[in-house]
Parts: structure tokens; sequence; C-alpha cells
């Protein structure tokens, strides 16, 4: 079963996502993740819905949500070419033997040290839920305390092509990195 | 001029031309009944129960076509509406379900009566409203009366708060509104109808399945037409019963759980099923891996979501039935189906629904009765529902409408009575609610009040909503209710008795069953008993004299009939019982 990120549009009043989780637990479907917030249109908001499926069950997911009144546009990205970011606070433990080790993990993926004790230190990371895996996974051996994840946000991309993005398009973290590497070098 | 939201609500109803309100009373709603009183043009019927004034809109929807408008009170008169609320929505019955609210400040606070009727109805209504403001009220109506309508039709609900319809706005009623999130596609793609077209024309062993979407589109014209310039065989669900007749020759009535082993047999062998306003549902289909395995399938439906939930097909098409197939039949040209009709013939002929009574073995086109050997033989049988069914089907010229209830007699009336015209059957398809019929009927017969409805139910469902039999005594209506008391659960303990070694487990209603001759005249109707074949034909004409209030025709039949054919739950069409 793939995982599915379904992007939509919805009328931003209340009621709305009762009426989306409803469907999604009354059909029996999955919800990996969820992400709310205003969308560009004023009265809207976009949903970023991660999903389990196969082909069929996939294909009602998108026909029922299409089918509430209060959702204006559904998208399976899939498959497409988009960029998905996630956003987590991770809680680590940090003597003054341990800090200096976590800054450095920090920076090799671009984190920030949003929070800083004598005990703990707290870390901002965005990525990919990939990336976000790796950065906690890293932290892990120092002691994690606490998490705090938001569900994968996306959007399409305006390009057609899987190669080219278009410039305004914002690159995603990897390819910056690798073309800050490149102008570096050079 | 300013007017109160209590009187909106009503104005709204009277823009979009309702004439009837099924409802009760209560607390928070006393403000919308205060301005009924004193309103003209607009009939509200007093019911006995908010779930008996849901069925009776959705009855009045299914018999015209036109919204059913419920208005009942709040925290019990919403929660009792929400089996008639589900039932519609399964059905896909356009309504509108008009419920009270505590004032706007106390919702969440627990307060006398409240309920969270919206967070409730949700998942069962195909949009729902809670209105915050008076100034909302007319748009909001609006939309109401134009996403139950259009599209798949469907219930929606409005929760109207107590201070919303005492506060007053300026009215003015908005053209159809335009609603970003609701776009319903009616006409049927044109490449896809040329291929649909083309696989039609080609096909040697065609069926086409049709549905209750062709009796919401009003499609019965079109089907004949597409049928005949094929010449393909025709089958209805439980839901289509009536939207193709059932004497024509390419009819090979109902199909499913309960259907004829001619139709199960035709779905199963056919070369291409054209499923027009179905949805493939699993007392159709039974096993879906063994279902019509070696046909090509083409899905005509108005709802998206319907086509590959079950099945996957090989050309589905979204549209309006109707539209779709006057976009279709110009295209088609008459297929060889010559041997194929052949084939079903020689399948009717050897396999024709039957049922045994007091003449014997009974087949389906079998004329008349022989009185002589009734006379004889009536004191060892007891009366035959099928017969009941069938007779009361040839007295009425299969032209009333019938409404049932759910269970044994429904599936009996769905197989013997006769249906040729769209609307005639209205019964709960899709939830199968016991306790549907008499209400159901009540908003027919108000609907047409000159036409015969008949209730066939039984003495489990009848009792699920006894009490509108007031509300039919209070309206003077004719209704014929006719009982096929068999003093069981009936359904229930048929799948006991043939998938559980005959352990009858709660199904026995005999001793505690009332007498319903008597009940009927303690409500101020008629009742009537009915012990014998031959005697079917008198009571109804009897019951038929009855102009100003309802007949209960409680005919006792035998207790441990079943109904066949049958094909258990779960399993293909070949492992039908025939009996």
């Amino acid at each position: 079963m793939a995982r599915h990120t379904i992007s939509m549009v919805v009328e931003n009043r209340f009621g709305v996502l009762a009426r989306i989780s409803g469907l999604f637990s009354g059909r029996g479907f999955n919800i990996d993740s969820i992400a709310v917030g205003e969308a560009a249109e004023p009265g809207t908001a976009r949903m970023t819905i991660v999903t389990q499926g196969d082909e069929m069950i996939i294909e009602q997911i998108i026909k029922q949500l299409n089918r509430l009144v209060d959702v204006i546009r559904v998208v399976d990205l899939t498959g497409e070419n988009f960029i998905n970011r996630e956003l987590a606070l991770i809680k680590v433990n940090a003597s003054q033997a341990t800090r200096q080790e976590l800054v450095q993990i920090a920076d090799i993926f671009k984190a920030k040290i949003v929070d800083i004790n004598q005990k703990t230190i707290m870390l901002e990371a965005t990525g990919n839920e990939d990336k976000i895996d790796a950065v906690i996974s890293m932290v892990r051996p120092f002691g994690v305390r606490e998490i705090a994840r938001t569900g994968r946000v996306a959007l399409a991309r305006e390009s057609t092509s899987k190669d080219t993005p278009s410039p305004e398009a914002p690159l995603p973290v990897w390819e910056r990195e690798r073309k800050q590497i490149t102008a570096d070098l050079a | 001029m300013k007017l109160s939201g209590a009187e909106i609500v009503i104005e709204c109803l009277k823009q979009e031309g309702v004439d009837i309100v099924f409802g009760y009373p209560g607390g928070v709603v006393i403000p919308t009944y205060d301005v009924i009183q004193r309103t003209t043009g607009l009939k509200h019927i007093l019911v006995r129960h908010e779930q008996g004034a849901t069925h009776m809109a959705d009855g009045y929807a299914r018999a015209t076509g036109k919204p059913g408008v419920v208005l009942v009170s709040s925290g019990p008169g919403a929660t009792n509406t929400v089996t008639g609320i589900a039932t519609a929505y399964m059905d896909s019955i356009p309504m509108i379900v008009i419920t009270g609210q505590v004032p706007v400040h106390l919702i969440g606070n627990d307060a006398f009566q409240e309920s969270d009727t919206v967070g409730i109805t949700r998942p069962i209504t195909k949009h729902n409203f809670l209105i915050k403001e008076t100034e909302d009220i007319a748009q909001v109506f609006a939309e109401a009366f134009h996403i139950a309508t259009t599209g798949r039709p469907g219930p929606v609900l409005i929760d109207v708060p107590k201070d919303v319809q005492i506060g007053e706005a300026e009215f003015s009623y908005p053209e159809r509104p335009d609603i970003r999130g609701y776009k319903p596609r009616t006409e049927g793609h044109p490449k896809q109808i040329r291929k649909a077209a083309e696989m039609l024309t080609s096909a040697r062993k065609p069926v086409i399945y049709v549905g209750g979407g062709a009796i919401i589109s009003e499609a019965s014209e079109e089907i004949r037409t597409l049928s005949r310039k094929l010449n393909a065989p025709v089958t209805t669900t439980l839901m289509g019963l009536g939207a193709y007749p059932e004497n024509d020759p390419l009819s090979l009535k109902m199909l499913g759980m309960h259907g004829t082993w001619y139709a199960n047999t035709a779905v199963m062998m056919c070369d291409l099923l054209v499923c027009i306003g179905a949805r493939f549902d699993d007392r159709v289909t039974g096993k879906l891996e063994d279902f019509s395995p070696n046909s090509k399938k083409i899905h005509i439906d108005i709802d998206p979501s319907s086509l590959n939930k079950n099945v996957r097909v090989d050309l589905p098409i979204v549209g309006d039935v109707k539209q779709v197939l006057q976009q279709l039949i110009p295209l088609v040209e008459r297929a060889d189906t010559a041997e194929w009709l052949q084939q079903i013939e020689e399948w009717k002929r050897d396999h024709p629904l039957t049922y045994a009574n007091t003449i014997g073995l009974h087949e389906e086109g079998l004329e008349g009765v022989d009185r002589e050997t009734v006379e004889k033989e009536t004191d060892q049988f007891p009366l035959c529902a099928q017969y009941a069914i069938e007779r009361i089907g040839q007295l009425t010229k299969g032209e009333a409408f019938v409404v049932t209830d759910v269970g044994q007699h429904q599936m009996w009336a769905a197989q013997w009575y006769g249906f040729s015209n769209p609307r005639s059957m209205i019964t709960s398809g899709g939830l199968g609610t016991m306790g549907f019929g008499l209400p159901a009927a009540i908003g027919a017969q108000f609907a047409f009040p000159d036409r015969d409805v008949i209730v066939f139910s039984g003495d489990g469902s009848i009792q699920m909503n006894i009490q509108e039999m007031a509300t039919a005594v209070a309206c003077d209506l004719p209704i014929k209710i006719v009982l096929l008391n068999n003093g069981y659960l009936g359904m229930v303990r048929q799948w006991q008795e043939l998938f559980y070694a005959q352990r009858y487990s709660e199904v026995d209603l005999r001793d505690s069953n009332p007498d319903f001759v008597k009940l009927a005249e303690a409500y101020g109707a008629v009742g009537i008993r009915v012990f014998k074949d031959e005697d079917v034909e008198g009571a109804w004409l009897e019951a038929c004299k009855v102009k100003d209030r309802p007949v209960m025709l409680d005919m006792v039949i035998a207790e441990e009939g079943n109904v066949y054919p049958m094909i258990p739950a779960g399993a293909a069409s070949h492992e039908m019982i025939e009996e």
C-alpha cells in the first residue's frame, strides 16, 4: 500500500475538519498525518493529508472528499512534482559535555537552536519526513525529552517537468545545499 | 421590511414551492410554530413521533420527486429524526430537515434539550448547517434546497437556534446559489458515450441493470427506448422497480439476493453489463469475485464516488442518467442478441418465480384461480402471502403506490406485485428501515390523495411506527395496510432456519402480538382479518369502499414461509437456493 499526499482547498469554516476526519474514520480510511492552515484565496484553508491505500481506495478517498460540499479542490500530489515539508521541535538533553556535538548535528541538518538552558536544548528542524527522521535518530542517543512534529504540508510545483523547477518555486533543502556546496567549491 | 427569523424560515419554504411540512413542536421551535398557526398555503401535518415525520417527508419525496420537509425541535426531537434521515441518505432522497436548537449563547453548555445535532447528523446528511445569525437564514435555505435536490439528491439538515428564529432581518430570497465546492456534473463525456455505443452495439449477450438512479432522474422512457433499440433484456434492483415494466418480454424482473433465477443467471453469463443509476450493492453482487465474471461493464452514475467503488468497471460515465441516455441512444444500433434472448426465454420457462399455495404450485403468469380446488383445500393451508400480493397487484392493475416495510413481506412484494410505473415502489432499500412503511405511505397519500396507497407490512415492522395510525386517522387518509402476519420476525427466522440449524433466537412474536383488528379499531381505523386465499379479493374490495380512514387487513399467513429464490449473503449467484 503506497503512501499518498493529498492536498485540498476547503472552505475555512467551523466543522470542516470534523467533516473530513469523520469521512476518513466512517469509511475506514487511514490518516497518517493531517495539516491545516489558511490558504491563498480568502475564506479558504489548505489541508494536506497523508494517507495509505491501494489504487481503488485512493480513488475512493479523493472522490469522497470531492463529494463534501465544503471541499473546493482535491489533488493527489503523489507522482507529481511537489514540495513537501514537515517541521519538528525536538527537546534534547544537553550537558556542557554534549552541547557542542548537538550544535554540530543541528548545523549539518540546517536545524535551528531555538531554546537552550543548563540541561536541554531545543532544535527546530524543517524538511521532508526522511530528514526529520534523520535528525531525530541522530539526537536520540543524547536523550530526547519531547518531540512536537507537524503533519506534512505540500504544494505542487508550477513547472510541468520534474527536471526543471520554475525559478519562483522554492528549491528543496537538499538541492539548495548541493548548489551551495558547488558555489563554495567554485 | 424586517421579518423575524421564524417568518423568514416559512417564507423560504414558500419560495421553494413547499406546500406541506411534517413536524412536531417543542420548546425551541415555538417561535416558528407561532408563525405556522397563522400561515396560509402551507399545510403542517402533526405527526406522533419525529421519526414518523422524516419517513412521511421521505415517502412524499419518493412519490413526487420534490423534496420532503420536516420541522422538529431540538435534543430528542432532533435525535428522533436520525433513522429517517439515514434512510433517506442511503436511498438518495431529497429532504430538508429543520431542527430547532437552543439559543446560540447556550450551545455547548449542556442546556436543556440540547444535542449536537449537526455533529450527530454529519455522516448521514448530504450536507448540514447551523445558522448563527438571522441574516443568514435565507442564504442557507437557498443553498440547502439546491444541494438536496440537485446532483445525487439527499437529505440536508438546517439547525436553527431559538434566538435566531426570534431575531429580525431584512428578507430577500437569493437566486440559485453558486457554491464553489458543489458543481454536480450532469452531462456525460462525449468520448465515453461514443465508446459505450460501440460496446453496446457489438455486444452479443448484454444485460441492462437499472437502479434507483433511473427513477430519480426520470429516465424510464429512455431505458425503454435503449433496450428496444438494442434488443437487450433489463433487470432492476429493488430501488429500480418500476423503472422498466415487468410485463415487458425484455424484463428480467429484479436481480440480487431475492431476485429471479433468470435475472441473476443472465447477469452471471452476460458479455456486457450496463449499470444505470445503481451502485453494485452487496445485496446485488453477492460474492464480488464471482460477480458477472465474463462481462465488460459500463457504469452510468451521477455520483463519481459510486464508480469503481465495489466493482472495477471498463467504462465509467459520470452524468445524469437521463441526459447520458439521451446522448447515447442516437449512437446505438440494434445488437445481434437473438440467440441470447432465446436462451433467456428458456431460463424463464425452466426457472420461473414460484410459490405453493392452496391450489398447488403457482407460477408467474398463471391466470385465474381454480375456485373448486381452493374450497376443497383451504382448510389445510393457511393464507399465502405471495398469493395475496399477486392478487392485489392484479386488482389494482399494478397502478397503486406500493409502500413496504422491511423483511419477508418486502421481498415478496418486490417479487409478486408486478411493477410497471416509476415511483410506484416506495421502500427502504439501502438502510432497510423497519417502521418505514406506514409513515412513508402517509407522505405518498398526501402527495396523491386520489391514488391507491398500499402498505405491505409485517407484524414486526408495523409495530415500529404504529403510532402514526393516529396521524393517518386524524387526516382521513384511506391507506390500505396489508399486514402479512406470521407471528415471527420472518426474515431473521428464515436465516436462522437456513443458516443456524433452526435455532430460533428472539424472533417469536406469536404470543405477544396485539389483536391488530382491534388495534386498528382503537385508533379509529377499520380492521379486517383474512384467513384464506379465497377471501383476499373480498377483503380488498371491502377495504376499497372505505374512503375516509385507513384500513388494516390483518392477513394471517403461514408461520414459517420463506422467501425464494435466495442467494445467501456473501455467496455467488450460482449458489442460489431455489427452494
